[in-house]
């Protein structure tokens, strides 16, 4: 018995060596794609846009229908201010949620709300611009940048919750208890001691809602709507990389396509950037936690 | 001396929901005493200290039945202020729990929340406290630095410090060394011995021969009932009790 | 802590050691200076004082054990002086048994010279004052060289043995007297070897190394 166990282990051995090794090259392929199909797209954008990227684009607006030359400033501005709106909006009502899920909510409770931020997460996007047209646009009767904000920051929401929630719980129990304990009230434990533990996670979360919305297009053609030139107040309509990005891209102007693309670039670069930087402050927060 | 710090039980039980899980508890702890609490895991020491200064009121759906007095005055009554009550029975935990604050901030947080604001003071009691806690030599050039790159047992002792800042009469452990080294342990172990000319301390703790070091009484629960409760010599050597007998030297449990 | 325990309790051993052996010169001086109040000194009041002693270190070391677990040379001091405590025990019995044999002595006619008896008795208490010296200070050359000593303590108690055989021989009245003598000598044998049992005890404490039973390794 033991010698024919032993026997068979000898017979496969070769056939196990080359499975075990060939998976491990199918994996290393599978990551290798990965990043060539991201490589592959920066390039592109890059090779396409570069020649757009001066600093005219940074600085100058639009010029006319036709004309070459001019930039996306205002659109650059745009984005910058919807996203500032879009965290006014998300972080404060879904930080809000995921704090209540995790330290407050009955388990059943905290399910369904849940399931709803899943379900809400699904949303299309240009469902949640339908949305902030309803209630924004529309009493207000003109396409702004608080409607636009409005819809990225409804967004943020289900993932901030959820993300937020994950992270709070994480944070060991008896930490919060340490706190009561020390005849401290809930909330300023909960504000105190428990969110700044959890602050990493929670600023990483907020990071990636943010990305996911800086990008997107479909909820700011009925909200922000986009404006040519700066928008001199909340309430008028905003430009935004993604809208023009999109409105040059469809036009029949090469001109127009080569800042298409840089605008791209532009877009992911600064998403990349904010990223950056919260990495760097999650990153030297842990620093100083562990003591170095 | 200070002879303020008593608790007394009086036929106290406990429940969580439909599980009886104290039951007619009655003991007496003296200012200034050690006591340890020790017995199977589940038998329900811990929820009996976590009665002390309420911290089961977390807990839904449980209920408390009979009476814990303080310095003589029920603290399940209703007008009790829990606030003040942790205040002056303050806890320490098997994790050590440092805030994400700075050492010097952990300890001022307590105080700065009651809203003691002068700087004088609050340095002072940081200090002081640290001293008792037989930190500050280790920590008094980098008060400032995370309270989380410290060691396990300084985290330990720099949350013992915290409860001693706020001037607690009472100090409870939940099996505070579980998570620590023999050396580090065997300091905590010292400093309890330091402590207890000042503060009455009631431990929790699995380890047996940690009740038997430190403690002057020990009590013996199981299944929620208090087993044995006298002199720590006598409890570790003359056992009245053949279920004690049984425990302690290993027959069970 | 165990610090303090077991400061106090070598403190409590040295206090009964001190007490042991001024019990036993007492009872010595008490026969050869023919003094009874001396004697009764020893028997009625020093050692009822060791027995409470001995119950007190008994019951201190159990506690220690019960209490700290002490482990090596912690364990082995606190073992050891479990031991010790039952030698002087023993010592004080001894010291009782010469006294009340010292109080028939000088109760009947003086039977010759005590000079012999008085050298064995020297030897023996400076033993132990060796032995007790050398668990003060964990001297373990000291313990050693005591060991060496009992064989002077019981050549003087063959000598004295042999005189006094002859000496029954010739006169059989004085038989009684010479056997409470006999037994003085004896109980001093005995505490000697006491003594070196203690001596053997120190040694362990401080190297944990026994030399109990085999002289050969006793200067290894």
């Amino acid at each position: 018995m033991k010698e024919m166990i032993q026997k068979s282990f000898e017979r496969t051995r070769l056939r196990r060596e080359i499975w075990e090794k060939s998976m491990v090259v199918v994996l290393f392929l599978c990551a290798i794609f990965v990043l060539f199909i991201l490589f592959n797209i920066l390039w592109h954008l890059i090779v396409q846009g570069i020649s757009s990227l001066n600093l005219d684009f940074f600085t100058h607006l639009p010029k006319a229908v036709g004309e070459s030359g001019g930039g996306m400033a205002n659109a650059i501005v745009g984005t910058f201010v919807l996203l500032i709106l879009a965290v006014c909006v998300g972080v404060p009502m879904g930080l809000g949620a995921g704090i209540y899920l995790s330290e407050f909510a009955h388990q059943g409770f905290a399910q369904t709300v849940r399931f709803m931020t899943d379900v809400m997460n699904g949303i299309p996007s240009i469902v949640f611009g339908i949305f902030a047209y309803t209630i924004c646009v529309m009493p207000m009767k003109t396409f702004s940048a608080i409607s636009g904000g409005l819809a990225l920051g409804l967004m943020m929401i289900p993932m901030i919750t959820r993300t937020s929630e994950q992270f709070i719980k994480m944070v060991p129990n008896q930490l919060r208890e340490a706190g009561l304990a020390l005849g401290i009230p809930q909330w300023r434990v909960i504000l105190d001691i428990v969110l700044p533990t959890a602050i990493g996670g929670i600023m990483t979360g907020i990071m990636v809602a943010l990305a996911r919305v800086a990008g997107e297009t479909a909820p700011l053609l009925f909200t922000a709507f986009g404006n040519r030139y700066y928008a001199h107040s909340l309430t008028q309509p905003i430009a935004a990389l993604p809208l023009q990005v999109f409105d040059y891209a469809i036009s029949p102007f090469d001109d127009w396509h080569r800042q298409a693309w840089a605008g791209a670039v532009v877009l992911i670069g600064m998403v990349f950037l904010i990223n950056i930087w919260a990495q760097y402050f999650v990153a030297s927060r842990n620093r100083w936690m562990s003591g170095k | 001396m200070n002879l303020k710090g008593s608790i007394k039980v009086n036929s106290l039980n406990f429940y969580y929901g439909a599980h009886h899980a104290l039951k007619n508890i009655s003991i007496i702890v003296e200012p200034g005493q050690i006591v340890a609490m020790i017995g199977p895991s589940g038998c329900g020491k811990s929820t009996l200290l976590r009665l002390f200064n309420r911290m089961n009121d977390l807990i839904p759906s449980s209920r408390v039945e009979g009476e814990i007095l303080i310095d003589g005055v029920n603290i399940y009554d209703k007008n009790m202020d829990v606030v003040s009550l942790r205040r002056r029975v303050g806890m320490v935990f098997q994790k050590s729990t440092p805030f994400p604050k700075s050492i010097y901030d952990n300890i001022a947080y307590g105080l700065k929340i009651v809203g003691i604001k002068d700087r004088r003071i609050l340095a002072e009691t940081v200090e002081r406290s640290l001293k008792r806690a037989a930190l500050w030599d280790e920590v008094k050039d980098h008060l400032g630095k995370s309270a989380m790159s410290l060691s396990g047992g300084q985290q330990q002792r720099l949350c013992i410090a915290r409860a001693i800042a706020v001037s607690p009469e009472i100090i409870l452990m939940d099996e505070p060394c579980s998570a620590l080294d023999p050396i580090a342990t065997a300091r905590i172990e010292e400093l309890m011995g330091t402590l207890k000319d000042e503060y009455t301390i009631v431990i929790v703790t699995h380890n047996m021969q940690q009740a038997a070091r430190v403690s002057d009484k020990t009590a013996f629960l199981m299944h929620g009932q208090i087993i044995e409760f006298t002199k720590t010599t006598d409890f570790f050597t003359k056992p009245s009790n053949k279920i004690t007998e049984d425990y302690i030297t290993g027959r069970f449990g | 802590m165990l610090r303090e325990n077991i400061t106090e309790l070598k403190h409590l051993l040295i206090q009964d050691a001190g007490l042991v052996e001024d019990m036993i010169s007492r009872s010595m001086r008490g026969l050869l200076e023919k003094n009874p109040d001396m004697l009764y000194e020893v028997v009625k009041h020093q050692e009822p004082r060791v027995n409470a002693y001995d119950r007190s270190i008994d019951e201190m070391c159990v506690q220690t054990i019960a209490q700290f677990e002490p482990v090596a040379k912690d364990l082995r001091l606190v073992v050891m002086i479990i031991k010790m405590n039952k030698d002087l025990e023993r010592m004080a019995d001894h010291a009782v048994n010469i006294s009340e044999s010292g109080l028939y002595l000088i109760a009947n006619p003086f039977l010759g010279s005590y000079d012999d008896l008085r050298f064995m008795g020297d030897n023996t208490v400076s033993m132990l004052k060796d032995a007790i010296n050398a668990f003060v200070n964990e001297d373990v050359k000291l313990a050693q060289a005591i060991c060496d000593r009992d064989n002077i303590v019981d050549e003087a108690g063959d000598k004295i043995l042999k005189n006094l055989t002859e000496v029954m021989r010739a006169k059989k009245d004085i038989v009684p007297r010479a056997l409470a003598l006999m037994r003085i000598a004896h109980n001093l044998e005995r505490i000697a070897d006491l003594s070196t049992n203690i001596s053997e005890e120190v040694v362990y404490i401080v190297e944990g190394r026994d030399i109990k039973h085999h002289k050969s390794e006793r200067h290894e």
